[in-house]
């Protein structure tokens, strides 16, 4: 224990209260600070939020759009709950985004060249291949970022964070490189494929129900894997103490290059949808910042994937109404990231509070 | 997994949320505001008149790529589609700036146009190449409200990509004479023939527009100067986009900085911001003899007017007040649209597509040369798209005598001979 910080027993009995109290109170000091932000930039906190969440749920179009975002952002929070809970923080899981959606791109290329004028197999066969590929690509990425880990020592955030500007980098020389458009070399990414090889959605919006089937199927099998096998068992006691499971007879490495693999392969998984279901195309942010946003959703829901799906849908709201900012109240939209980081920033201090001086 | 091995993770988790705050704040590209960024346009007063009920406003939305006061071509659309609000009664304007990838991760131009359609749009405006696809998705989606590609060639019947889509039409303005026009004033400016451009993305108009710049400059360095043309050196470097993304482009400040530094006197801004002033400033503020030509925004000289050969600028707003009118009257069909200037007052904001504004670094005797210029331009006597032309790697582009077609302008695959910098 750090001498610097009182332990609870030697704290005044007016601080030890029930962990609720650090926990709501955090809460309610973030949505205080927000409510100031929002001020400061000359809009009404109430308004702000209103409009968010109304310009979420207004159209089937933005209805559409929240869903299609929920897809990504569930299958990376999936995967993160894997490598949170074995004690990592997968910074990298936006690069095995990025590298499943080039590998998808790479697949699609290949059983339909440009010069082709259908595809070399069946679409839906074709599609299928693009997303397996996808998945085996952000396999490789997280399987690369966990041996720099386990086998380099390696922190696995500065490795993930590296691999993400790799995995950058690769997407960004192949649009401007061997996959530009003819004649044209544009950030606005890859010729898009032809349509069908597009996949399905909801009517005229953009979600998909093979993004939502597999986002939902991820988080139900996270669900099930953490909460009820002896490898979710295993795997937190990694994350609690290392060495104490290893003593214990829990293969440490193999745990965590395991939490790497799944989450890479979810994140691929999510890389592929943004290819054949959101973008249609390569485009160089690929992953849109959903990895990250991954991160925050896991981070507030404690590495507990039960909590995940309403929180992601939360985000996910957020995300898609904050076009609204600009084009009705003349704001900024970045200021929905201000909300959730505050958000998630509050959530961990009201935790950690908690954890260290809150009455037993 | 020990306590000081927690806290660095904890540290690593807050240093995660600056990475996120950074990724959302506005792009480092963005010069320091001078226009409301986005705030949505009052429509304009109505009639005094106290009796008819005030009817619904004619709403129109315009999905923007970059910052609104970029001081290059997102603004100078913002200004035209203010121009319309001006000269049109009950005419609302709605938009969303810095939409692209880097600025806003998780937003497609076609799902701004979703919205702007929702809130009551009738007529959509992308304003950058970069939007085709979301233009066509949006006009397939939408058949019944007018979409409108600037700089786009999807609704050119005589064109290679002509997509037949009843409610997509194309405008842009016809720059490539106000592109030699530009390279004349740099060529009559440069005293070592050395001019480089800081180029954005490679594509078909960027090729176009360099390659007439070049046009202008041989032109007036061989007839004005009465210098020899392999003594001219025009060399352009393409950063990757229209602006600076860290990290992805190649920094405009850096490749300007290394023109001046490499003896090019003079330097050609192609892309929407103004590196190629405010570095150019700086070097002759260290002594060297350097000038710079702007494009894209009126103001282009202001940044440093002692040193401004001049600018060429677009202006939109006669040829959005024309298909907006004719949106309102019922009358508008899908065309392609390369609107011109006027001639006989290039700087008329009611009629010409684009301006051009001298600077005090051009001279007086050289006014007098480029005048003349712009004259033949004009009244036809100087004609550059002309053969004998030939590529960049030595094919034939116009044999002698040959004038380019439009199509042969509009698609050029390949810079001239004689100039340096990649084609593809």
């Amino acid at each position: 224990m750090n001498s610097t910080i009182p332990s609870q027993t030697t704290l005044p009995w007016l601080w030890r209260l029930p962990a609720l109290v650090y926990r709501s109170g955090a809460l309610i000091i973030s949505l205080l600070l927000i409510g100031l932000i929002v001020l400061l930039s000359g809009a009404s906190p109430i308004e702000v939020i209103g409009r968010m969440l109304v310009g979420a749920v207004s159209t089937p179009d933005q209805i559409g759009r929240v869903v299609a975002t929920l897809s990504t952002l569930l299958l990376c929070a999936a995967g993160l709950v894997y490598t949170f809970n074995a004690g990592l923080y997968n910074l990298g899981v936006e690069g095995q985004v990025t590298f499943g959606a080039i590998a998808t791109t790479f697949v699609l290329r290949l059983l339909y060249p440009e010069e082709a004028t259908a595809s070399l197999l069946p679409p839906p066969l074709t599609i299928a291949l693009g997303i397996l590929a996808g998945a085996l690509g952000g396999v490789l990425w997280g399987l690369l970022a966990g041996a720099l880990h386990v086998y380099g020592r390696i922190s696995e955030i500065f490795a993930g964070l590296g691999l993400n500007f790799a995995a950058t980098g690769v997407a960004i020389y192949l649009i401007f490189g061997p996959w530009k458009r003819p004649g044209v070399a544009s950030l606005s990414g890859t010729q898009p494929f032809d349509e069908s090889l597009w996949l399905g959605t909801f009517g005229q919006t953009e979600a998909t129900p093979v993004g939502l089937g597999l986002g939902l199927l991820a988080l139900l099998i996270t669900i099930v894997v953490m909460r009820n096998t002896y490898f979710g068992l295993r795997l937190r006691a990694v994350g609690k103490n290392q060495y104490a499971a290893h003593v214990l007879g829990v293969p440490a490495r193999q745990q965590l290059l395991s939490a790497f693999f799944i989450c890479g392969l979810f994140a691929g998984l999510a890389g592929a949808i943004q290819v054949v279901g959101v973008f249609h195309r390569l485009i160089p942010n690929i992953s849109s910042n959903l990895g990250f946003l991954g991160l925050l959703v896991v981070m507030l829901v404690n590495f507990d994937p039960l909590w995940v799906l309403p929180v992601a849908l939360f985000f996910s709201a957020l995300n898609i109404g904050s076009l609204q900012l600009p084009l009705s109240l003349g704001l900024e939209s970045s200021l929905a990231g201000v909300i959730q980081g505050l958000l998630v920033l509050f959530a961990l201090l009201g935790r950690g509070l908690a954890q260290r001086y809150a009455a037993s | 997994m020990n306590r000081s091995n927690n806290r660095f993770k904890a540290l690593a988790a807050f240093t995660l949320l600056g990475v996120i705050a950074s990724a959302c704040a506005a792009p480092q590209s963005q010069p320091a505001p001078s226009e409301p960024t986005a705030a949505p346009q009052q429509p304009a007063p109505s009639e005094p008149t106290a009796a008819p009920p005030a009817a619904e406003p004619f709403i129109f939305g315009m999905v923007i790529v970059g910052p609104v006061n970029d001081k290059g071509w997102n603004e100078a659309h913002f200004k035209g589609a203010q121009y319309v609000v001006e000269k049109l009664p009950n005419v609302k304007f709605e938009y969303v700036d810095k939409v692209n990838p880097a600025d806003r991760p998780n937003v497609k131009g076609s799902q701004v146009a979703d919205e702007m359609i929702a809130k009551g749009a009738k007529l959509i405006i992308f304003n950058s190449d970069d939007f085709k696809d979301d233009a066509l998705e949006t006009a397939k989606k939408h058949p019944n409200i007018v979409v409108i590609h600037a700089s786009g060639d999807y609704a050119w019947k005589e064109g290679k990509n002509y997509k037949g889509q009843p409610n997509l039409g194309n405008l842009m303005s016809k720059m490539e004479p106000g592109w030699m026009i530009a390279g004349c004033a740099s060529a009559l400016g440069s005293e070592n023939g050395k001019i480089g451009t800081v180029g954005p993305l490679i594509n078909e108009e960027t090729r176009r527009y360099a390659s007439a710049a070049y046009l202008g400059a041989r032109y007036c360095w061989e007839n004005y100067k009465k210098r020899d043309p392999k003594e001219l050196q025009f060399k352009i470097t393409w950063i990757g986009f229209w602006f600076n993304i860290p990290g992805v482009t190649l920094d405009p400040t850096k490749v300007a900085d290394d023109f001046y530094n490499s003896d090019f006197d003079v330097v050609m801004s192609a892309i929407d911001t103004p590196e190629a002033a405010i570095q150019g400033k700086k070097a002759a503020e260290a002594g060297k003899a350097v000038k710079y030509h702007h494009y894209s925004y009126k103001g282009g000289c202001e940044p440093a007017p002692d040193i401004c050969l001049g600018v060429h600028y677009y202006n939109w707003g006669p040829g959005y007040l024309d298909i907006v009118k004719r949106v309102l009257d019922g009358t508008y069909t899908a065309t392609w649209t390369w609107a011109e200037p006027d001639w006989s007052d290039l700087n008329n904001p009611d009629t010409s597509a684009f301006g051009y504004l001298k600077g005090k670094a051009l001279g007086a005797e050289n006014e007098k040369f480029l005048d003349e210029f712009i004259k033949g331009l004009g009244d036809g006597s100087i004609v550059l798209w002309k053969g004998p032309l030939n590529f960049q790697d030595g094919s034939v582009f116009l044999k002698e005598g040959e004038v380019a077609t439009d199509q042969q302008i509009w698609y050029l695959p390949q810079l001239l001979e004689g100039m340096e910098g990649p084609s593809k």
